[in-house]
Protein backbone atom coordinates (compact mmCIF):
# COMPACT_ATOMS: atom_id res chain seq x y z
CA UNK A 1 0.00 0.00 0.00
CA UNK A 2 1.34 3.77 -0.80
CA UNK A 3 0.65 6.70 0.81
CA UNK A 4 -2.45 7.96 2.45
CA UNK A 5 -5.29 10.24 2.15
CA UNK A 6 -4.60 13.37 0.19
CA UNK A 7 -3.30 11.57 -2.86
CA UNK A 8 -6.27 9.70 -3.60
CA UNK A 9 -7.50 12.56 -6.14
CA UNK A 10 -4.13 12.46 -7.59
CA UNK A 11 -3.59 8.88 -8.07
CA UNK A 12 -7.07 8.48 -9.89
CA UNK A 13 -5.69 11.09 -12.27
CA UNK A 14 -2.65 9.41 -12.83
CA UNK A 15 -4.23 6.06 -13.61
CA UNK A 16 -7.21 7.87 -15.80
CA UNK A 17 -3.93 9.10 -18.02
CA UNK A 18 -2.13 6.26 -18.40
CA UNK A 19 -4.35 3.49 -18.28
CA UNK A 20 -7.87 4.56 -19.43
CA UNK A 21 -7.01 3.57 -22.66
CA UNK A 22 -6.03 0.17 -21.82
CA UNK A 23 -9.01 -0.10 -19.30
CA UNK A 24 -11.56 0.97 -21.49
CA UNK A 25 -10.69 -1.40 -24.40
CA UNK A 26 -11.60 -3.95 -22.31
CA UNK A 27 -14.62 -2.68 -21.21
CA UNK A 28 -16.33 -2.29 -24.49
CA UNK A 29 -15.27 -5.81 -25.78
CA UNK A 30 -16.70 -6.85 -22.52
CA UNK A 31 -19.80 -4.48 -22.69
CA UNK A 32 -19.88 -4.66 -26.58
CA UNK A 33 -20.99 -1.12 -26.03
CA UNK A 34 -19.06 2.31 -25.75
CA UNK A 35 -21.46 3.98 -23.41
CA UNK A 36 -21.88 1.25 -21.00
CA UNK A 37 -17.95 0.70 -20.67
CA UNK A 38 -17.99 4.80 -20.32
CA UNK A 39 -20.32 4.32 -17.85
CA UNK A 40 -18.67 2.01 -15.94
CA UNK A 41 -15.26 2.90 -16.03
CA UNK A 42 -16.93 6.41 -14.44
CA UNK A 43 -18.57 4.61 -11.38
CA UNK A 44 -15.06 2.67 -10.84
CA UNK A 45 -13.19 5.62 -10.90
CA UNK A 46 -15.55 7.73 -8.25
CA UNK A 47 -15.53 4.48 -6.37
CA UNK A 48 -12.04 4.10 -6.23
CA UNK A 49 -12.14 8.03 -4.85
CA UNK A 50 -13.84 7.14 -2.00
CA UNK A 51 -11.93 3.46 -1.55
CA UNK A 52 -8.93 4.97 -1.88
CA UNK A 53 -9.19 7.83 0.70
CA UNK A 54 -9.87 4.93 3.05
CA UNK A 55 -7.46 2.31 2.39
CA UNK A 56 -4.87 3.68 0.31
CA UNK A 57 -4.06 3.04 -2.95
CA UNK A 58 -3.80 -0.15 -3.99
CA UNK A 59 -0.54 -1.95 -5.31
CA UNK A 60 -1.77 -1.83 -9.10
CA UNK A 61 -4.75 0.68 -9.17
CA UNK A 62 -4.90 -0.10 -13.17
CA UNK A 63 -6.14 -3.33 -11.95
CA UNK A 64 -8.17 -2.54 -9.14
CA UNK A 65 -9.91 0.27 -11.30
CA UNK A 66 -10.30 -2.95 -14.50
CA UNK A 67 -11.99 -4.92 -11.51
CA UNK A 68 -13.95 -2.67 -10.03
CA UNK A 69 -15.57 -1.44 -14.00
CA UNK A 70 -15.95 -5.32 -14.27
CA UNK A 71 -18.17 -5.50 -11.53
CA UNK A 72 -19.86 -2.67 -12.45
CA UNK A 73 -20.87 -4.03 -15.78
CA UNK A 74 -21.98 -6.97 -14.20
CA UNK A 75 -24.44 -5.23 -12.13
CA UNK A 76 -25.67 -3.59 -15.42
CA UNK A 77 -26.22 -7.04 -16.72
CA UNK A 78 -28.15 -7.87 -13.77
CA UNK A 79 -30.25 -5.37 -13.66
CA UNK A 80 -30.87 -5.26 -17.07
CA UNK A 81 -32.08 -8.82 -16.86
CA UNK A 82 -34.11 -8.26 -14.73
CA UNK A 83 -35.96 -5.34 -16.15
CA UNK A 84 -36.26 -7.51 -19.36
CA UNK A 85 -38.37 -10.10 -16.95
CA UNK A 86 -40.73 -7.93 -16.25
CA UNK A 87 -41.71 -6.27 -19.48
CA UNK A 88 -43.10 -8.31 -22.92
CA UNK A 89 -40.01 -10.13 -23.73
CA UNK A 90 -41.56 -8.96 -27.25
CA UNK A 91 -41.05 -5.87 -26.71
CA UNK A 92 -37.01 -5.60 -26.32
CA UNK A 93 -34.63 -5.45 -28.67
CA UNK A 94 -32.40 -7.68 -27.61
CA UNK A 95 -28.60 -6.05 -26.64
CA UNK A 96 -25.66 -8.93 -26.80
CA UNK A 97 -23.92 -7.86 -24.09
CA UNK A 98 -27.49 -8.22 -21.09
CA UNK A 99 -27.68 -11.68 -22.49
CA UNK A 100 -24.65 -13.04 -21.03
CA UNK A 101 -25.35 -14.46 -17.58
CA UNK A 102 -22.95 -13.37 -14.76
CA UNK A 103 -20.88 -16.54 -15.15
CA UNK A 104 -20.06 -15.95 -18.66
CA UNK A 105 -19.27 -12.14 -17.70
CA UNK A 106 -17.36 -13.24 -14.89
CA UNK A 107 -15.55 -16.05 -16.67
CA UNK A 108 -14.23 -13.35 -19.80
CA UNK A 109 -10.27 -12.48 -19.32
CA UNK A 110 -10.21 -8.62 -18.10
CA UNK A 111 -7.80 -8.08 -21.11
CA UNK A 112 -6.75 -9.38 -24.32
CA UNK A 113 -3.12 -7.91 -25.01
CA UNK A 114 -4.86 -7.00 -28.52
CA UNK A 115 -7.96 -4.95 -26.90
CA UNK A 116 -6.84 -1.04 -27.08
CA UNK A 117 -6.27 -2.54 -31.39
CA UNK A 118 -9.48 -3.29 -32.13
CA UNK A 119 -10.35 -0.28 -30.12
CA UNK A 120 -8.03 2.05 -32.54
CA UNK A 121 -9.53 0.09 -35.52
CA UNK A 122 -12.60 1.11 -34.82
CA UNK A 123 -12.59 4.77 -33.70
CA UNK A 124 -10.74 5.08 -37.19
CA UNK A 125 -13.26 3.27 -39.06
CA UNK A 126 -13.47 4.23 -42.53
CA UNK A 127 -17.48 4.40 -42.22
CA UNK A 128 -17.03 6.88 -39.03
CA UNK A 129 -16.65 11.21 -40.33
CA UNK A 130 -13.22 11.90 -39.81
CA UNK A 131 -13.20 14.36 -37.37
CA UNK A 132 -15.59 12.30 -35.66
CA UNK A 133 -12.34 9.42 -35.77
CA UNK A 134 -10.27 12.37 -34.41
CA UNK A 135 -12.41 12.70 -31.39
CA UNK A 136 -13.09 9.31 -30.28
CA UNK A 137 -9.53 8.20 -30.65
CA UNK A 138 -8.46 10.97 -28.07
CA UNK A 139 -11.50 10.95 -26.16
CA UNK A 140 -11.03 6.75 -25.77
CA UNK A 141 -7.88 5.44 -25.87
CA UNK A 142 -6.23 9.04 -25.25
CA UNK A 143 -8.41 9.43 -22.13
CA UNK A 144 -8.72 13.08 -23.12
CA UNK A 145 -12.55 14.96 -21.76
CA UNK A 146 -14.45 15.78 -24.06
CA UNK A 147 -13.97 19.78 -23.16
CA UNK A 148 -10.07 18.63 -23.46
CA UNK A 149 -10.67 17.62 -26.70
CA UNK A 150 -12.89 21.06 -27.22
CA UNK A 151 -10.49 22.88 -26.41
CA UNK A 152 -8.06 21.51 -28.22
CA UNK A 153 -9.47 21.53 -31.09
CA UNK A 154 -10.99 25.98 -30.65
CA UNK A 155 -14.66 23.39 -30.59
CA UNK A 156 -17.89 24.44 -28.50
CA UNK A 157 -18.11 21.35 -26.09
CA UNK A 158 -21.55 20.76 -27.17
CA UNK A 159 -20.55 20.47 -30.78
CA UNK A 160 -17.88 17.62 -30.03
CA UNK A 161 -19.83 16.39 -27.53
CA UNK A 162 -22.29 15.73 -30.39
CA UNK A 163 -20.22 14.47 -32.54
CA UNK A 164 -18.78 12.04 -29.96
CA UNK A 165 -22.37 11.03 -29.43
CA UNK A 166 -23.18 10.50 -33.33
CA UNK A 167 -20.26 8.31 -34.02
CA UNK A 168 -20.91 5.84 -30.85
CA UNK A 169 -24.82 5.55 -31.83
CA UNK A 170 -23.47 4.94 -35.31
CA UNK A 171 -20.78 2.25 -34.58
CA UNK A 172 -23.62 0.54 -32.33
CA UNK A 173 -26.34 1.13 -35.28
CA UNK A 174 -24.24 0.09 -37.95
CA UNK A 175 -22.40 -2.95 -36.08
CA UNK A 176 -18.86 -1.47 -36.72
CA UNK A 177 -16.58 -4.55 -35.76
CA UNK A 178 -15.15 -3.84 -32.39
CA UNK A 179 -12.44 -6.12 -34.54
CA UNK A 180 -8.71 -6.17 -35.56
CA UNK A 181 -9.38 -6.33 -39.35
CA UNK A 182 -8.58 -9.41 -41.43
CA UNK A 183 -5.08 -9.18 -43.58
CA UNK A 184 -6.56 -8.53 -46.55
CA UNK A 185 -7.77 -5.25 -45.14
CA UNK A 186 -5.21 -4.45 -42.85
CA UNK A 187 -3.43 -2.33 -44.48
CA UNK A 188 -5.65 -0.24 -45.89
CA UNK A 189 -7.29 0.30 -42.86
CA UNK A 190 -4.17 1.11 -40.81
CA UNK A 191 -3.11 3.56 -43.02
CA UNK A 192 -6.66 4.89 -42.20
CA UNK A 193 -5.34 4.94 -38.22
CA UNK A 194 -1.77 6.41 -39.10
CA UNK A 195 -3.64 9.32 -40.81
CA UNK A 196 -5.89 9.81 -37.82
CA UNK A 197 -2.86 9.75 -35.27
CA UNK A 198 -0.64 12.03 -37.48
CA UNK A 199 -4.01 14.70 -37.85
CA UNK A 200 -3.86 14.86 -34.22
CA UNK A 201 -0.13 15.47 -34.21
CA UNK A 202 -0.53 17.98 -36.75
CA UNK A 203 -3.01 20.22 -35.25
CA UNK A 204 -1.54 20.54 -32.00
CA UNK A 205 2.25 21.59 -34.00
CA UNK A 206 0.70 23.77 -36.38
CA UNK A 207 -0.88 26.13 -33.90
CA UNK A 208 1.86 28.80 -32.57
CA UNK A 209 -0.62 31.24 -30.89
CA UNK A 210 -2.54 31.65 -27.72
CA UNK A 211 -3.95 27.70 -27.43
CA UNK A 212 0.25 26.77 -27.92
CA UNK A 213 -0.28 25.05 -24.35
CA UNK A 214 -2.59 22.93 -24.40
CA UNK A 215 -2.39 21.91 -28.28
CA UNK A 216 1.13 20.76 -27.34
CA UNK A 217 -0.57 18.08 -24.95
CA UNK A 218 -2.19 17.27 -28.63
CA UNK A 219 1.36 16.62 -30.19
CA UNK A 220 2.03 14.51 -26.85
CA UNK A 221 -0.87 12.62 -27.52
CA UNK A 222 -0.02 11.90 -30.70
CA UNK A 223 3.05 10.63 -29.83
CA UNK A 224 1.64 8.58 -27.49
CA UNK A 225 -0.59 6.79 -29.82
CA UNK A 226 2.21 6.83 -32.03
CA UNK A 227 4.57 4.41 -29.78
CA UNK A 228 1.04 2.65 -29.10
CA UNK A 229 0.98 1.91 -32.66
CA UNK A 230 4.89 0.59 -32.62
CA UNK A 231 4.11 -1.61 -29.58
CA UNK A 232 0.78 -3.45 -31.03
CA UNK A 233 2.21 -3.56 -34.65
CA UNK A 234 5.96 -3.22 -34.18
CA UNK A 235 6.06 -5.67 -37.79
CA UNK A 236 5.22 -2.58 -39.81
CA UNK A 237 7.60 -0.09 -40.74
CA UNK A 238 5.38 2.88 -41.79
CA UNK A 239 4.46 3.11 -37.68
CA UNK A 240 8.22 3.20 -36.88
CA UNK A 241 8.07 5.67 -39.59
CA UNK A 242 5.44 7.89 -38.04
CA UNK A 243 6.59 8.06 -34.78
CA UNK A 244 9.84 8.60 -36.20
CA UNK A 245 8.52 11.84 -37.71
CA UNK A 246 6.45 12.60 -34.96
CA UNK A 247 9.13 12.90 -33.07
CA UNK A 248 11.53 14.59 -35.18
CA UNK A 249 9.07 16.95 -35.88
CA UNK A 250 8.97 17.89 -31.91
CA UNK A 251 11.85 17.49 -31.66
CA UNK A 252 12.65 21.64 -32.86
CA UNK A 253 9.20 22.66 -31.33
CA UNK A 254 11.29 24.87 -29.10
CA UNK A 255 13.50 26.17 -31.62
CA UNK A 256 10.88 27.27 -34.00
CA UNK A 257 8.94 29.97 -32.56
CA UNK A 258 11.23 32.80 -31.20
CA UNK A 259 10.21 34.89 -27.75
CA UNK A 260 7.87 36.84 -29.21
CA UNK A 261 6.16 34.32 -30.91
CA UNK A 262 7.61 34.91 -34.53
CA UNK A 263 8.05 31.82 -36.86
CA UNK A 264 11.57 30.83 -37.28
CA UNK A 265 12.99 29.13 -40.39
CA UNK A 266 14.57 26.05 -39.88
CA UNK A 267 17.92 27.35 -41.56
CA UNK A 268 18.19 30.47 -38.54
CA UNK A 269 16.38 28.05 -35.86
CA UNK A 270 19.16 27.71 -32.72
CA UNK A 271 20.15 24.33 -32.65
CA UNK A 272 21.04 24.20 -29.38
CA UNK A 273 17.36 23.92 -28.63
CA UNK A 274 16.64 21.19 -30.30
CA UNK A 275 15.77 18.20 -28.32
CA UNK A 276 18.53 15.95 -29.09
CA UNK A 277 16.53 12.83 -27.12
CA UNK A 278 13.99 12.68 -29.43
CA UNK A 279 16.32 13.27 -32.39
CA UNK A 280 18.25 10.39 -31.40
CA UNK A 281 15.29 8.16 -30.44
CA UNK A 282 13.95 9.59 -33.93
CA UNK A 283 17.05 8.64 -35.91
CA UNK A 284 17.32 5.12 -34.49
CA UNK A 285 13.52 4.39 -35.41
CA UNK A 286 14.14 5.54 -39.13
CA UNK A 287 17.15 2.92 -39.18
CA UNK A 288 15.10 0.06 -37.93
CA UNK A 289 12.69 0.94 -40.31
CA UNK A 290 14.33 1.56 -43.33
CA UNK A 291 16.00 -1.72 -42.46
CA UNK A 292 12.61 -3.98 -42.58
CA UNK A 293 12.75 -3.14 -46.75
CA UNK A 294 9.14 -1.94 -47.50
CA UNK A 295 9.53 1.88 -47.48
CA UNK A 296 6.61 3.96 -47.42
CA UNK A 297 5.56 7.75 -47.12
CA UNK A 298 6.48 8.45 -43.39
CA UNK A 299 9.78 6.53 -43.27
CA UNK A 300 11.03 8.60 -46.01
CA UNK A 301 9.54 11.94 -43.93
CA UNK A 302 11.45 11.08 -41.39
CA UNK A 303 14.20 10.45 -43.04
CA UNK A 304 14.54 13.70 -44.53
CA UNK A 305 13.28 14.65 -40.98
CA UNK A 306 16.34 13.05 -39.24
CA UNK A 307 18.56 14.51 -41.78
CA UNK A 308 17.84 18.03 -41.24
CA UNK A 309 18.21 16.46 -36.93
CA UNK A 310 21.57 15.34 -37.90
CA UNK A 311 23.12 18.55 -39.27
CA UNK A 312 24.91 20.57 -36.67
CA UNK A 313 24.71 23.60 -38.77
CA UNK A 314 22.67 24.23 -41.99
CA UNK A 315 25.55 24.60 -44.04
CA UNK A 316 25.88 20.86 -43.31
CA UNK A 317 22.65 19.51 -44.60
CA UNK A 318 22.96 16.85 -46.71
CA UNK A 319 20.06 18.44 -49.34
CA UNK A 320 21.81 15.82 -51.85
CA UNK A 321 20.52 13.10 -50.20
CA UNK A 322 17.33 14.87 -49.03
CA UNK A 323 16.51 16.19 -52.59
CA UNK A 324 16.73 11.90 -53.18
CA UNK A 325 14.50 11.33 -50.48
CA UNK A 326 11.89 13.58 -51.98
CA UNK A 327 12.11 11.78 -54.95
CA UNK A 328 11.09 8.76 -54.16
CA UNK A 329 8.10 10.19 -51.95
CA UNK A 330 7.41 11.68 -55.24
CA UNK A 331 7.12 8.21 -57.11
CA UNK A 332 5.07 6.58 -53.94
CA UNK A 333 2.57 10.01 -53.87
CA UNK A 334 2.69 12.04 -57.05
CA UNK A 335 1.49 15.61 -55.53
CA UNK A 336 2.46 18.75 -56.26
CA UNK A 337 3.04 19.70 -52.72
CA UNK A 338 5.76 16.86 -52.68
CA UNK A 339 7.14 18.29 -55.48
CA UNK A 340 7.16 21.82 -54.61
CA UNK A 341 9.39 20.18 -51.48
CA UNK A 342 11.45 18.48 -53.96
CA UNK A 343 12.06 21.16 -56.16
CA UNK A 344 13.54 23.20 -52.89
CA UNK A 345 15.74 20.31 -52.09
CA UNK A 346 17.34 20.61 -55.32
CA UNK A 347 17.68 24.36 -55.27
CA UNK A 348 19.72 23.50 -52.13
CA UNK A 349 21.64 21.03 -53.49
CA UNK A 350 22.30 21.69 -57.31
CA UNK A 351 21.67 25.16 -56.97
CA UNK A 352 19.20 28.29 -57.16
CA UNK A 353 18.47 28.19 -61.03
CA UNK A 354 17.75 24.54 -61.09
CA UNK A 355 15.18 25.05 -58.36
CA UNK A 356 13.37 27.77 -59.57
CA UNK A 357 12.88 26.24 -62.68
CA UNK A 358 11.19 23.00 -60.76
CA UNK A 359 8.95 25.17 -58.94
CA UNK A 360 7.94 27.55 -62.28
CA UNK A 361 7.18 23.85 -63.58
CA UNK A 362 4.83 23.67 -61.22
CA UNK A 363 3.85 26.69 -61.04
CA UNK A 364 2.73 26.10 -64.44
CA UNK A 365 -0.29 23.58 -64.00
CA UNK A 366 -2.11 26.18 -61.78
CA UNK A 367 -2.53 23.13 -59.11
CA UNK A 368 -1.27 25.10 -56.56
CA UNK A 369 -1.60 28.69 -57.70
CA UNK A 370 -3.53 29.50 -54.48
CA UNK A 371 -0.76 27.81 -52.61
CA UNK A 372 1.42 30.36 -50.32
CA UNK A 373 4.52 28.02 -49.99
CA UNK A 374 4.47 28.01 -53.16
CA UNK A 375 4.50 31.55 -53.73
CA UNK A 376 6.69 32.12 -50.38
CA UNK A 377 9.26 29.24 -51.85
CA UNK A 378 9.43 31.00 -54.96
CA UNK A 379 9.91 34.41 -53.41
CA UNK A 380 13.18 33.03 -51.23
CA UNK A 381 14.88 31.16 -53.89
CA UNK A 382 14.66 35.07 -55.99
CA UNK A 383 16.12 36.61 -52.89
CA UNK A 384 18.98 34.14 -52.71
CA UNK A 385 19.44 35.07 -56.55
CA UNK A 386 19.52 38.39 -55.78
CA UNK A 387 16.29 39.01 -58.17
CA UNK A 388 15.07 41.26 -55.46
CA UNK A 389 12.02 42.97 -57.47
CA UNK A 390 10.30 39.41 -58.36
CA UNK A 391 11.28 38.12 -54.85
CA UNK A 392 8.77 41.54 -53.80
CA UNK A 393 6.25 40.39 -55.82
CA UNK A 394 6.35 36.70 -55.19
CA UNK A 395 6.34 37.23 -51.36
CA UNK A 396 3.50 39.71 -52.11
CA UNK A 397 1.33 37.16 -53.45
CA UNK A 398 2.41 34.42 -50.54
CA UNK A 399 1.57 37.02 -47.83
CA UNK A 400 -2.02 37.67 -49.54
CA UNK A 401 -2.78 34.45 -49.75
CA UNK A 402 -1.51 32.81 -46.15
CA UNK A 403 -4.61 32.75 -43.37
CA UNK A 404 -1.52 32.09 -40.82
CA UNK A 405 -0.85 35.49 -38.75
CA UNK A 406 2.63 34.20 -37.95
CA UNK A 407 2.92 32.77 -40.94
CA UNK A 408 2.69 36.26 -42.63
CA UNK A 409 4.58 38.27 -40.30
CA UNK A 410 7.37 36.05 -41.48
CA UNK A 411 6.70 36.66 -45.04
CA UNK A 412 6.42 40.34 -44.10
CA UNK A 413 9.91 40.75 -42.73
CA UNK A 414 11.35 38.51 -45.38
CA UNK A 415 9.78 41.37 -47.69
CA UNK A 416 10.72 44.26 -45.89
CA UNK A 417 14.61 42.99 -45.81
CA UNK A 418 14.79 43.00 -49.75
CA UNK A 419 17.25 45.76 -51.19
CA UNK A 420 14.12 47.53 -52.98
CA UNK A 421 11.84 49.90 -52.48
CA UNK B 1 -28.13 -8.02 -38.80
CA UNK B 2 -29.97 -7.35 -42.28
CA UNK B 3 -28.35 -4.56 -44.51
CA UNK B 4 -30.06 -2.64 -47.13
CA UNK B 5 -27.61 -1.77 -50.26
CA UNK B 6 -29.38 0.86 -52.32
CA UNK B 7 -27.75 1.15 -56.01
CA UNK B 8 -27.71 4.15 -57.02
CA UNK B 9 -26.42 5.05 -61.00
CA UNK B 10 -26.64 7.88 -62.79
CA UNK B 11 -30.09 6.92 -65.67
CA UNK B 12 -28.10 9.32 -68.17
CA UNK B 13 -24.84 7.20 -68.63
CA UNK B 14 -26.65 3.61 -68.21
CA UNK B 15 -28.98 4.75 -71.07
CA UNK B 16 -25.97 5.17 -73.20
CA UNK B 17 -24.15 1.67 -72.39
CA UNK B 18 -23.88 -0.73 -74.82
CA UNK B 19 -25.39 -4.39 -74.93
CA UNK B 20 -22.51 -5.47 -74.29
CA UNK B 21 -21.75 -3.54 -71.27
CA UNK B 22 -25.31 -4.17 -69.77
CA UNK B 23 -24.85 -7.95 -70.00
CA UNK B 24 -21.82 -7.58 -67.87
CA UNK B 25 -23.59 -5.78 -65.45
CA UNK B 26 -26.46 -8.22 -65.46
CA UNK B 27 -24.03 -11.17 -65.31
CA UNK B 28 -22.35 -9.61 -62.23
CA UNK B 29 -25.91 -9.45 -60.67
CA UNK B 30 -26.49 -12.79 -61.32
CA UNK B 31 -23.50 -13.78 -60.03
CA UNK B 32 -23.67 -11.91 -56.90
CA UNK B 33 -27.39 -12.89 -55.99
CA UNK B 34 -26.64 -16.86 -56.79
CA UNK B 35 -23.43 -16.85 -54.44
CA UNK B 36 -25.43 -14.95 -51.57
CA UNK B 37 -28.40 -17.04 -52.41
CA UNK B 38 -26.44 -20.04 -51.98
CA UNK B 39 -24.96 -18.79 -48.61
CA UNK B 40 -28.59 -18.33 -47.40
CA UNK B 41 -28.16 -14.53 -47.01
CA UNK B 42 -29.63 -12.97 -49.49
CA UNK B 43 -32.86 -11.71 -48.36
CA UNK B 44 -34.09 -9.94 -51.02
CA UNK B 45 -33.26 -7.82 -54.46
CA UNK B 46 -34.31 -6.73 -57.72
CA UNK B 47 -33.92 -3.88 -59.76
CA UNK B 48 -35.51 -0.98 -60.56
CA UNK B 49 -37.65 0.95 -63.15
CA UNK B 50 -36.17 4.56 -64.09
CA UNK B 51 -37.34 7.56 -62.15
CA UNK B 52 -39.49 8.60 -65.19
CA UNK B 53 -41.92 5.79 -63.98
CA UNK B 54 -41.79 7.11 -60.12
CA UNK B 55 -44.46 8.43 -58.52
CA UNK B 56 -44.49 10.48 -54.62
CA UNK B 57 -47.51 10.15 -52.57
CA UNK B 58 -47.54 12.90 -49.78
CA UNK B 59 -49.78 13.27 -47.16
CA UNK B 60 -50.93 17.41 -47.83
CA UNK B 61 -52.68 18.79 -44.98
CA UNK B 62 -56.49 17.52 -45.91
CA UNK B 63 -55.33 15.49 -48.81
CA UNK B 64 -53.04 13.23 -50.67
CA UNK B 65 -50.77 14.92 -52.72
CA UNK B 66 -49.93 13.10 -56.08
CA UNK B 67 -46.95 14.31 -58.03
CA UNK B 68 -45.01 12.66 -61.18
CA UNK B 69 -41.53 11.73 -60.56
CA UNK B 70 -39.00 11.03 -57.77
CA UNK B 71 -39.16 13.34 -54.47
CA UNK B 72 -36.33 15.27 -55.03
CA UNK B 73 -33.70 15.73 -58.39
CA UNK B 74 -30.23 14.17 -57.81
CA UNK B 75 -27.16 13.33 -59.79
CA UNK B 76 -26.98 10.08 -58.92
CA UNK B 77 -31.03 7.63 -58.69
CA UNK B 78 -31.67 5.34 -56.94
CA UNK B 79 -31.45 1.80 -59.65
CA UNK B 80 -32.33 -1.36 -57.48
CA UNK B 81 -31.47 -2.57 -54.24
CA UNK B 82 -30.37 -5.74 -52.02
CA UNK B 83 -31.43 -7.20 -48.79
CA UNK B 84 -28.54 -9.19 -46.84
CA UNK B 85 -27.77 -10.77 -43.89
CA UNK B 86 -24.11 -9.63 -42.48
CA UNK B 87 -22.09 -10.26 -39.59
CA UNK B 88 -21.20 -6.62 -39.01
CA UNK B 89 -20.52 -3.54 -40.99
CA UNK B 90 -17.43 -4.87 -42.88
CA UNK B 91 -18.93 -8.15 -44.37
CA UNK B 92 -21.80 -5.10 -45.41
CA UNK B 93 -18.77 -3.27 -47.27
CA UNK B 94 -17.26 -6.07 -48.82
CA UNK B 95 -20.34 -7.61 -50.42
CA UNK B 96 -21.27 -3.44 -51.43
CA UNK B 97 -17.64 -3.49 -53.64
CA UNK B 98 -19.20 -6.43 -55.90
CA UNK B 99 -22.01 -4.25 -56.55
CA UNK B 100 -21.13 -3.25 -60.16
CA UNK B 101 -22.77 0.74 -60.44
CA UNK B 102 -20.95 2.30 -63.32
CA UNK B 103 -21.71 2.02 -66.73
CA UNK B 104 -21.66 3.56 -69.61
CA UNK B 105 -19.28 6.21 -67.84
CA UNK B 106 -21.28 7.27 -65.46
CA UNK B 107 -20.33 7.17 -61.75
CA UNK B 108 -22.37 5.55 -58.87
CA UNK B 109 -22.27 4.40 -55.67
CA UNK B 110 -24.13 1.53 -52.72
CA UNK B 111 -25.50 3.04 -49.79
CA UNK B 112 -25.39 0.88 -46.83
CA UNK B 113 -28.13 1.17 -44.40
CA UNK B 114 -28.85 -1.56 -41.17
CA UNK B 115 -32.51 -2.53 -41.15
CA UNK B 116 -33.92 -1.39 -38.23
CA UNK B 117 -35.37 -4.85 -36.90
CA UNK B 118 -38.99 -4.01 -35.18
CA UNK B 119 -40.23 -5.61 -32.40
CA UNK B 120 -42.59 -9.07 -33.00
CA UNK B 121 -40.32 -9.29 -35.85
CA UNK B 122 -42.38 -6.89 -38.08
Amino acid sequence: MAASGQCAPDAVEAVFRQESGRIIASLIRIAGSFDLAEDAMQEAMAAALVHWREKGIPDNPGAWITAAAHRKLIDYARRERTRREKQDPLMYESELFSHMDETELDAMPDSYPDDRLRLIFTCCHPAINPEAQIALTLRTLGGLTTPEIARAFLLPEPTLAQRLVRAKSKIRAARIPYAVPPAHLLAERLAAVQAVVYLIFNEGYAATSGQALIRSELCAEAIRLGRLLCELLAHEPENLGLLALMLLQDSRRLARVDADGQLVPLEDQDRTLWNRAQIDEGVRLVEKALRMRNVGPYQLQAAISALHGEAAAPAETDWRQIAALYGELLRLNDSPVVALNHAVAVAMSEGYERGLELIDAIGASGELERYYLLHAARADLLRRLARAQEAAVAYRRAIALTENEIERAYLRRRLAALPVT
Amino acid sequence: MRYMFLIYTQEDAVRRASVDEMNVVRQRHGALMAETAQLGILQSAAPLQTTETATTVRHGPDKLLTTDGPFAETKEQLAGYYILECKDLDEAIAWAAKIPTECGGGTGCVEIRPVREMPNGG
